[in-house]
Order: structure tokens, then sequence, then C-alpha cells
């Protein structure tokens, strides 16, 4: 049994303008001490897939409207709202990429530590407290005792990033979600920040989601990976494969778009246009405007998660020729 | 031309004129305290004495992590702020002496693109009046009556159908609003553009439409580019030459292959060596240096070299003696046209093989 496994998920957020269908039927799963990354650029749904399964959604406007998410064993979407603040923070924490913002400003960094095992353990003030400058240390904060009373302004980016890595960690939980964590740093503490996540997944065995737009992150850290394009899983494979031989067109066009550190290329190749609007997600295939390979039959059906070989799956009706082709 | 003291490092350009000339470029922003008897405490030392050249045509690519003055470098540059002394000479004129007509002038030909395409284009304005709102500023450039006309021009240049004029930013994507902030650079026919993180806010997929767009602009026009960003892979794509930044501080700067294949400080070393690269067998082979601690405050950086504080050879030399931006003395020996040879401002100098190891 996996620690997680999302079925069929389809979310919709109902806006002025009418529908706008976000999730489309995202199944994934994740095993313990596993790292599933999951890539996709703005608008993708995978923000919104992460934000379902900690059950932080705003509804409305957002609604689920399919689909079951089964960690260890239960299906959440059945749970009472009791019961999954339960399970919020002590079973599963989430990390967001702007700490900043996701830290309150008038509280110490030691106090919203402490908090979470106040409010999940009853531990007393003064427990709570050791047990924050533990974590800060745990995380690698110099001086974490006497940091321990600053407020979030008066630290760094990437200590600030610490801090959130921290309160994720605190009650221990078995899967951590983390909403690109590294977007907001610059490269170096990019790296400092990536190397603690893995060593603490690595140390307490937990199955780690990763969410980011960035190819170059997932290389390093991820087991697995899926590609979301407009709501919808389009390629689902073991990292190594992914990068040398995608099976659908579109992540051979991400691939293609970014320049490369350890390549001067000439031009680099685009892909045109731009992501649909979610409101109106185009027939069949939701990249077929786009898709260099595109065919009749995109235009109008659209196309399963076929199985390409074990453990590689692509929703691309030409998934053969391309993988034939790479 | 005056003489090159900036370092021997302009192979591309050399011979060529140098459009813009930056000298000892120092910028500190004052530090306060009280409000009746404002006295000055301290001052942030954004940017610390630079200097580097522009050449006609050419992308000089700035990079280094956030806080290091990259930015501030782009505003005196484009003379939104006013240097605390130094030069930069545009065509052998002194821009920071300049006031009234003569600035304008200069002006003109040296725009700016924005990093965030959401808040640099007015939301109550039209794409036409943003477009040609560089035409008021400057009248000559484009006589009332055909105004219209040329915004029109300009948006089909960078790829967009002319017949949005009259519509509002919010109707637009990223990539598209982005492209409008390179139209309304593009306006006046400037000879440098001062790109600004133009392209960090945009969708990966994306990115590359606008980078490639750029580089046809400056193909088609002769534009010379100061191109910033902390992505360094991007830099790597655009750039001729690349200066890299630490703390107000340019601590290397060379030629794209001279500061990417063959980098000497320490710091360059890092950076590269930081930046994921999307293949997991490539990644295999690096070596990875991961930086200790974070970037000293700008108000108050170290003694001597500003990057010991993080460096891993630092000695007590590094803190005496601060190490002047030049061709390290162990690679003095070396040709000119030899890679290793272009200024870096370290005393431990030394190449290091397994930064970007080359693909196969």
């Amino acid at each position: 049994m996996s620690l997680l496994d999302v079925r069929d998920l389809a979310v919709e957020f109902r806006t002025r303008d009418g529908v706008a269908q976000a999730v489309n039927g995202v199944s994934y799963s994740v095993e313990a001490g596993e790292t599933l990354a999951v890539l996709g650029e703005s608008g993708s749904g995978k923000s919104v897939t992460a934000q379902a399964v900690m059950g932080i959604l705003d509804m409305p406007p957002g609604r689920i409207t399919g689909g079951e998410i089964v960690f260890q064993g239960r299906d959440l979407l059945t749970l009472p709202e009791e019961e999954r603040r339960k399970i919020r923070g002590s079973k599963m924490a989430m990390i967001f990429q702007d700490a900043l913002s996701s830290l309150n400003p008038v509280l110490t960094v030691g106090y919203q530590l402490a908090e979470m095992f106040r409010v999940h353990q009853g531990l007393r003030r003064k427990e709570a407290r050791a047990r924050a400058v533990e974590l800060m240390e745990r995380v690698r904060i110099p001086a974490a005792r006497q940091r321990v009373g600053d407020f979030p302004h008066q630290f760094s980016g990437g200590m600030r990033q610490r801090i959130m890595i921290a309160m994720a960690l605190a009650l221990e939980p078995d899967l951590i979600i983390a909403d690109e964590p590294t977007t907001a740093l610059d490269v170096t503490v990019q790296a400092q920040v990536m190397e603690l996540l893995a060593d603490l997944q690595r140390e307490y065995n937990m199955g780690l989601i990763l969410i980011t737009h960035d190819l170059g992150v997932v290389a390093d850290v991820a087991d697995k990976i899926a590609v979301m394009y407009a709501g919808r899983i389009v390629e689902t494979a073991p990292v190594g494969n992914l990068y040398r031989t995608p099976a659908h067109p579109y992540t051979k066009g991400l691939l293609d778009s970014i320049p490369r550190l350890d390549q001067k290329g000439q031009q680099l190749s685009v892909i045109r246009g731009m992501p649909p609007s979610l409101l109106q997600i185009p027939p069949g295939c939701a990249y077929n405007p786009r898709c260099p390979m595109a065919r009749t039959v995109c235009r109008t059906d659209e196309p399963p998660l076929y199985e390409v070989v074990d453990e590689r799956r692509s929703a691309c009706h030409f998934w053969k020729e391309m993988f034939d082709a790479s | 031309m005056r003489a090159d003291h900036s370092g021997r490092a302009q192979a591309p350009g050399e011979g060529r004129e140098a459009l813009l000339e930056v000298r000892d470029l120092v910028k500190h922003f004052p530090l306060t305290q009280g409000v009746l008897f404002r006295r000055q405490i301290g001052a942030v030392k954004a940017v610390d004495g630079i200097s580097f050249d522009l050449h006609k045509g050419e992308t000089l690519g700035i990079v280094g992590e956030s806080g290091c003055g990259k930015s501030t470098v782009a505003k005196l540059v484009t003379h939104l702020e006013q240097p605390t002394s130094g030069t930069i000479r545009y065509k052998g004129e002194d821009v920071t002496r300049l006031s009234g007509r003569a600035l304008k002038a200069v002006r003109r030909n040296i725009q700016m693109v924005f990093q965030d395409p959401y808040t640099s284009l007015n939301p109550r304005m039209t794409v036409g009046d943003i477009v040609g709102e560089p035409f008021d500023i400057h009248p000559e450039v484009a006589p009332k009556g055909d105004r219209r006309r040329r915004v029109q021009e300009l948006l089909d240049v960078v790829g967009l159908n002319p017949e949005y004029i009259n519509r509002y930013p919010h109707q637009f994507s990223g990539g598209q609003r982005q492209r409008i902030g390179i139209a309304r650079g593009l306006a006046l026919r400037p000879e440098v553009i001062v790109a600004d993180e133009p392209v960090s806010a945009l969708d990966v997929s994306v990115q590359a439409q606008v980078v490639n767009l750029m580089e046809r602009l400056q193909d088609e026009f002769g534009l010379s580019y100061m191109f910033i960003a902390h992505d360094l892979s991007i830099v790597r794509h655009i750039s001729d030459r690349v200066a890299v930044m630490y703390l107000g501080k340019i601590v290397e700067i060379g030629t794209e292959t001279e500061i990417y294949d063959h980098p000497t400080h320490p710091y360059t070393q890092a950076l590269l060596s930081a930046v994921p690269v999307p293949d997991p067998e490539s990644e295999g082979k690096r070596e990875r240096i991961v930086l200790e601690g974070d970037v000293p405050s700008p108000a108050n950086p170290p003694s001597g070299c500003r990057f010991r504080t993080r460096c891993w050879k630092a000695q007590q030399r590094c803190a005496d003696e601060e190490p002047a931006l030049a061709v390290p003395e162990n690679f003095a020996a070396t040709l000119p046209d030899e890679p290793v040879h272009h200024p870096s401002a370290c005393h431990f100098a030394a190449e290091r093989a397994t930064v970007i190891p080359p693909v196969g």
C-alpha cells in the first residue's frame, strides 16, 4: 500500500467568467522515503492538487468534483474536517514558497515553532520552547538558542525557509509537500536548502512531494516525476529516463527550451503559443494547439495515460513515435 | 578611446568602440538615525567601485545573488540613480555630470526593460499609450500624426498583433506583457538596452520565446545589451561577456567561455556548481560546492576580500589585503588568448576541473 494514493482527482473553481477546470483526473502515488516531483508551468494545477491533498483548498470558490485521496489507507475526502485537522501538521505537512509571507510577522519564530507542540501535543510553554530550539538546530540554523526569540524579518531568505522546514518537520510527519520550496532563493542558498531537505527526508524516511517548475532542481533529488499540463498529468517516469527519452511532446518541448549551463546553444527551441485558459481547455489533447506533432485525432480524442514501459506513462497518442525517435 | 584599465578581458569587443565605459562606480545609500536631526550612521555599500566596458552590438551579462548590487548598477547606468562617485561615459561623454537637455538626449539612447511585466505596465493605460509614451517625452523621434503607426510597427516587431493597440495590460499573458515592455524600450531606437531580470518572472516555455526575441532584435537593430539576471544558464546563452558580482564588487569578468568553462574565482566556481543541471547523468559527475552561511550585510562588508567569510580557501592575507580585479599572478605568464587569462579578484585564483564537466 502506498503512503499516498491520489486517484482521478478533479477540482474546479467557479469564477465570474465561468468554471475553471484546474485539475482534471490526476492520479499519482508516493511511497515512504520516496520523492515525487510534480513539474509544470503556472496554471498547470500542480499546486491545486497539493492543496487538495493537504485539505487547504479555498472552498468556495474551489470544489473537489471527483476522485479519492487515499492516505495511509483512508480516503481523506470522506473524513470530517475535525479528523483532517489532526492529520494536517502531524501526519502530513507543507512547505510553502514564500517563507516571509507564510510566517506570522508579529510573532517570534520560537513562538510559532513552539505552537506546534503546544497545540498538537499539549506540551507546556517551556518544554515546547526547548523543542523549538532543538528543531532550529536540526535544520542547521546557527546560534539557535540566541535566535529563537527573533522575528521572521530578522532572518535571511534561506534561514526563513529553514524555519519553514523546521515547522513542517516539527511533528515528524510521514509526508511532506514542498511547493516551490527554493524558487525565491538564490542558487547557492537553494543548494543548501535542497541538501538539507534531502538529508532530513532520508533520516525520517518521509514521503516527499516536490512541486516545482525547475527541471534542474528535479534532476538532482527526485525518484520519479509527474509532468502536468492544463490540469492533467501528461507524463510520469523515473527521473533519469524522462530526461533521456521524453515520451510526450510537451516534456520534450520543455527540455529543449531551457538554456543549459553546460552548453552554449545557438537559438533556443521554443514551444509556440502559451498555456490554455483553464476556462476553455481545448478539446482532445489539451496540448494540441501548441504541439508540433498534432494530427486530427489529437483535436478530437483525449489521450489516456498510455503505458510506455514499466513505470512510464505518457498521455500522447503518438508516444511510440516520440519514444522511438529519442 | 580612453586607456582601458578595466582589464584585458574584452577579447570579442576589442578594437571596437566602447559605447559605455564605467569606471570606479560607487553607490552608497546612507543609513540615517533620528527624525528631527537626521544623522548618517553608516551606508549600504550597494555598488563599491566597479569598472567595465560595453561595446557596440555585444551583450554583457551581469550575474550575482540578490543583494550583490546588480540592479543598482542597472539604475546607475540608466541614470535613475545618481552615483556617489565614479564615471559612466557614453560615447566618451560623462553621463553623471549631464543635466537638462544633454541628459535627456543620452537617456533616449539608454533604455530599460524591467523584471516584472505585471507591475511595470500601468494598468489604466492601453498598450498604445504605454508603448507610445516615450514619444511624448521625446517628440522629435516621431511626429504626432505618425505615432499610432509607429506603435503598431513596434508591436509587430516584438511579435504582437498590431490590432491589440487598444487593449489593456491585464488582457495579456506574462510573456506578451514582457513583449510590450520590450516594445516600449525599443520605441526611441536606443543603442543600449539595460534588461534587469527580463525573463525571471516568466514560465519556462515562454522564457525561451522572449530570449529568442531579444536576440533577434539585437541583430536587427544592432543593440547592445546589459543583461542582468540571477539565472546563470540564461546569461550564458545570451551573453558575449559576463561579469560576476559579489557584495558590490565585480569578482570576475571575461568572455562567456572564460567564465563558464574556466572560472578561476572561488565564488564563480561555487555559483556555477550550485546551478542544478537538468540531466541526472551530468549531474552525477559534478562536484557541488555548497557555500556555508549567507551573504554578509553590504552595510558592513568584511575587510579585504569580501568573499572570504564564505570561502574555503580564505587565509590571513584575504582579510588584510583586498585582491584587485586583474589577471591573477599565477596566470600572468599565460598568453592573452588562453581562457584562464582573464581578470579575477582572488589571491589564490585557480582552475577547478569539475565545476561543469563537458557533456559527451
